[in-house]
């Protein structure tokens, strides 16, 4: 594995199965009485929020924690970053402190990789969502969870059939998720209203289709994700009831769904908007399981990145 | 002094000795008079002349100035340039005018000849005072809101008009604002991987079409800021056999560079318009080449440091171009085989000339025509390392590559302003 994951695309097959292993293992050792590892005693790791997101933050911290790494939240908002103060500049001081890692989540697409490619810091950085652009970790876990929902395919989702349903244009989760699970073999299906598509989506290796109806029910997996209030201010659909009815998973469409499938959403959800409160809550629904694996997802790639002591010795 | 470049090679392939006394050459055949220059193996061709340049000079002068921008300009061969309009302030009344004029007087490396704005602030809401411009020590014949477009159809219908008076064109920098807000690269393949807000050519090509159908409907003179796109060369084309009177421009850089750059994020390469496909760069190398676009403007650009470190959202748009738009222009053009040195000559200096009205520019080399020259090393070539361009700026996409021919001297009203690739510190009084 590379220095840095900024990118579903630096990450070998090879790699990919490494984490899901690593995290499945991972989720193993720490299933028993004591949740925490001392594989990372000694190093630090630097959450580094240019935005606001509790949820991935808390996980990374979490997963961070539970390795003894020493961890160092580090948010824009109330910093000297509000106050102006460039990437530059708050690489180079997280740089001074010693970080050995920087988890970075930032509204500019990039901006990750800006920060690895740059020369400011010797850090591995950790892409935990930029801009438009991708969220790595969110895919890994996305992967990890099919995973174990499709025991029987034992890690291979060769021909297995994912939805990805919603904001293409805007989402991160759904650029890195297209990248990893073409990668794996799946065969992904993107579904939004056109507006919402890129312009240049045909180059992806997926299928693109209109309309959430027509094929529901060949899905292994159906992944929803948000719509941002804001986009209705730029004419991308006529209003939240029209999205709903058209590209909402409600319950009708969720009651069309394959027996074994599975709804995914990676939060936060806007209920009753792409996702109906049944959809959510229902037996299919495998959405609370994701934020778990999220650490588990997370701790592997820490522990992969950084070299933490061998997994034999901290289970022994 | 008179002074004498022997053994030259004009634009045309042939040799002539040139004598030059004073600021005029006074005579190209086979006499030599006072000290002699050996000029056997390199070119020489009329001053080049950009009608696209950011002096930044007033109000931006950590990035550059007149000064600086004119020492770049002549070791990149030019001997005018001229100044856009989106200084701080805007260039929208005779004063600053006056003074970006005055500036490059008193740098005495080149002509320098301020762009007045189209409209107040560039806002693109009320015609600036073009008609005291015009009239203005500058005598501004050309006006552009670059960096905006003059985006209402209003505006710019009565903009074209009012120029007719006293000769005047309208250079557009061709963007609908609504197409492109937020955009940070061509819109495609390679914006829809990277989550980059898009650009798209129909931003662009919508604004020339409507621009071109405005200049027919009222008889004027349009020019076209650095073309982009495979469209826009299509419109422009079509325009040209309809007779209408529109002119156009290409950069250097979007002769030679691909959005594919624009996926290591690294804001060297950002720039506005962007960076287009391969298929652009094909069509307006070939637009170059047969006619379609008339003329190559550099769009040099320059920006300090702090604006293009930084993540790419939050960069500054724009590249410098003074000092490297020879060598690319050679490498997309002469190295391609789709053009020859008469057609740089006409696209780097006679052409643009005549479409700004530059008078001492542009000229045949031939007795009694002013001695603006640049002298080329063919033969040779250079690594560009940013931080050695006499711009004040270092955001060039070229760092590192190395690149086709050196501009030799650069003479500048009789005066070797460049001597050997070098400033000589000597200026036109």
């Amino acid at each position: 594995m590379k220095n840095h994951l900024l990118s579903i695309n630096d990450l070998s097959i090879d790699d990919i199965s490494a984490i899901l292993s690593t995290a499945a293992q991972l989720e193993t050792i720490t299933s028993g009485p004591t949740k925490k590892l001392p594989t990372l005693r000694g190093l630090t790791v630097v959450n580094l929020f240019f935005e606001d997101s509790t949820r991935t933050r808390i996980s990374f911290e979490t997963a961070a924690k539970r390795l003894s790494a020493d961890v160092i939240n580090f948010s824009a908002k109330g910093s000297s970053v509000s106050k102006g103060e460039s990437l530059k500049d708050t690489a180079q001081t997280l740089q001074a402190m010693g970080a050995d890692a920087v988890v970075i989540r930032h509204s500019a697409s990039g901006a990750a990789q800006r920060l690895a490619d740059s020369g400011w810091i010797n850090a591995s950085v950790i892409n935990a969502g930029d801009g438009t652009h991708e969220h790595p970790t969110q895919a890994l876990l996305d992967a990890y969870t099919i995973s174990k929902h499709f025991p029987e395919r034992k890690g291979d989702f060769k021909g297995l059939r994912i939805a990805i349903v919603g904001d293409i244009l805007h989402s991160r989760v759904a650029r890195s998720n297209v990248l990893l699970l073409s990668k794996m073999g799946a065969h992904v299906t993107l579904i939004a209203p056109p507006t919402l598509l890129p312009v240049g989506v045909e180059s992806w290796p997926v299928e693109i289709s209109y309309d959430l109806d027509s094929a529901l029910s060949s899905f292994d997996v159906v992944m929803m994700l948000r719509i941002q209030m804001e986009r209705m201010s730029n004419f991308y659909f006529p209003n939240e009831r029209e999205y709903a009815r058209r590209y909402g998973l409600n319950e009708f469409r969720l009651g069309k769904l394959a027996k074994n499938s599975i709804v995914m959403h990676p939060g936060p959800m806007n209920r009753g908007l792409e996702i109906s409160a049944a959809s959510a809550d229902s037996s299919r629904s495998v959405i609370v399981e994701q934020v778990g694996n999220g650490v588990l997802t997370r701790m592997a790639v820490l522990y992969l990145l950084l070299g933490g002591a061998p997994m034999t010795e901290v289970s022994a | 002094m008179m002074y004498t470049l022997t053994g030259a090679t004009l634009a045309d392939g042939t040799q002539a000795n040139i004598v030059i006394d004073g600021n005029q050459i006074i005579s190209v055949g086979t006499t030599q008079e006072g000290e002699i220059i050996d000029c056997s193996n390199l070119r020489v061709l009329p001053g080049f002349v950009d009608l696209h340049t950011h002096l930044r000079e007033p109000g931006k002068e950590d990035a550059e100035t007149v000064l600086t921008g004119s020492q770049s300009a002549v070791l990149g061969g030019y001997t005018a340039i001229s100044a856009m309009a989106n200084t701080s302030p805007v260039a929208d009344t005779a004063g600053v005018v006056e003074q970006v004029f005055r500036l490059g007087k008193e740098a005495g490396l080149c002509e320098v000849f301020p762009i007045g704005a189209v409209t107040v602030g560039l806002e693109g809401e009320k015609l600036a005072e073009l008609g005291a411009m015009a009239d203005s020590a500058a005598r501004v014949r050309v006006f552009s809101d670059d960096g905006k477009c003059v985006s209402d159809p209003l505006v710019m219908r009565r903009a074209l008009e009012y120029v007719k008076s006293f000769g005047g064109v309208i250079a557009q920098h061709a963007q609908d604002p609504r197409l492109t807000v937020g955009s940070q690269m061509n819109e495609g393949e390679v914006s829809s991987r990277l989550g980059l807000a898009g650009w798209p050519a129909v931003a662009e090509e919508a604004i020339i079409a409507r621009d071109i159908l405005l200049a027919d409907h009222v008889k004027s003179r349009l020019h076209i800021c650095h073309l982009t796109t495979r469209g826009g060369v299509e419109l422009v084309r079509w325009a040209k056999a309809q007779g209408i009177n529109v002119t156009a421009e290409v950069t250097p850089h979007h002769l030679l560079l691909t959005d594919s750059l624009v996926e290591s994020y690294d804001p060297l390469y950002k720039v506005n318009p962007p960076l287009r496909t391969d298929v652009d760069v094909q069509a307006l190398r070939e637009g170059l080449a047969d006619g379609t676009i008339d003329i190559v403007a550099t769009d040099h650009a320059p920006h300090p440091v702090e604006d293009k470190e930084c993540e790419w959202s939050s960069a500054a748009f724009g590249m410098l171009g003074l000092e490297t738009a020879l060598s690319v222009v050679a490498k997309a053009m002469l190295e391609t085989g789709l053009a020859t040195w008469e057609r740089i000559a006409e696209v780097m200096s006679i052409v643009p000339a005549r479409i700004a009205g530059y008078e001492r520019q542009g000229q045949a080399i031939k007795a009694g025509s002013p001695a603006n020259l640049t002298i080329l090393d063919e033969k040779s070539n250079w690594q560009v390392d940013r931080y050695a361009l006499a711009s004040k700026s270092h955001n060039s996409p070229f760092h590192g590559e190395r690149l086709p021919i050196t501009v030799r001297h650069t003479i500048y009203e009789g005066i070797f302003v460049v001597r050997d690739g070098t400033l000589t510190g000597e200026r036109y009084e």
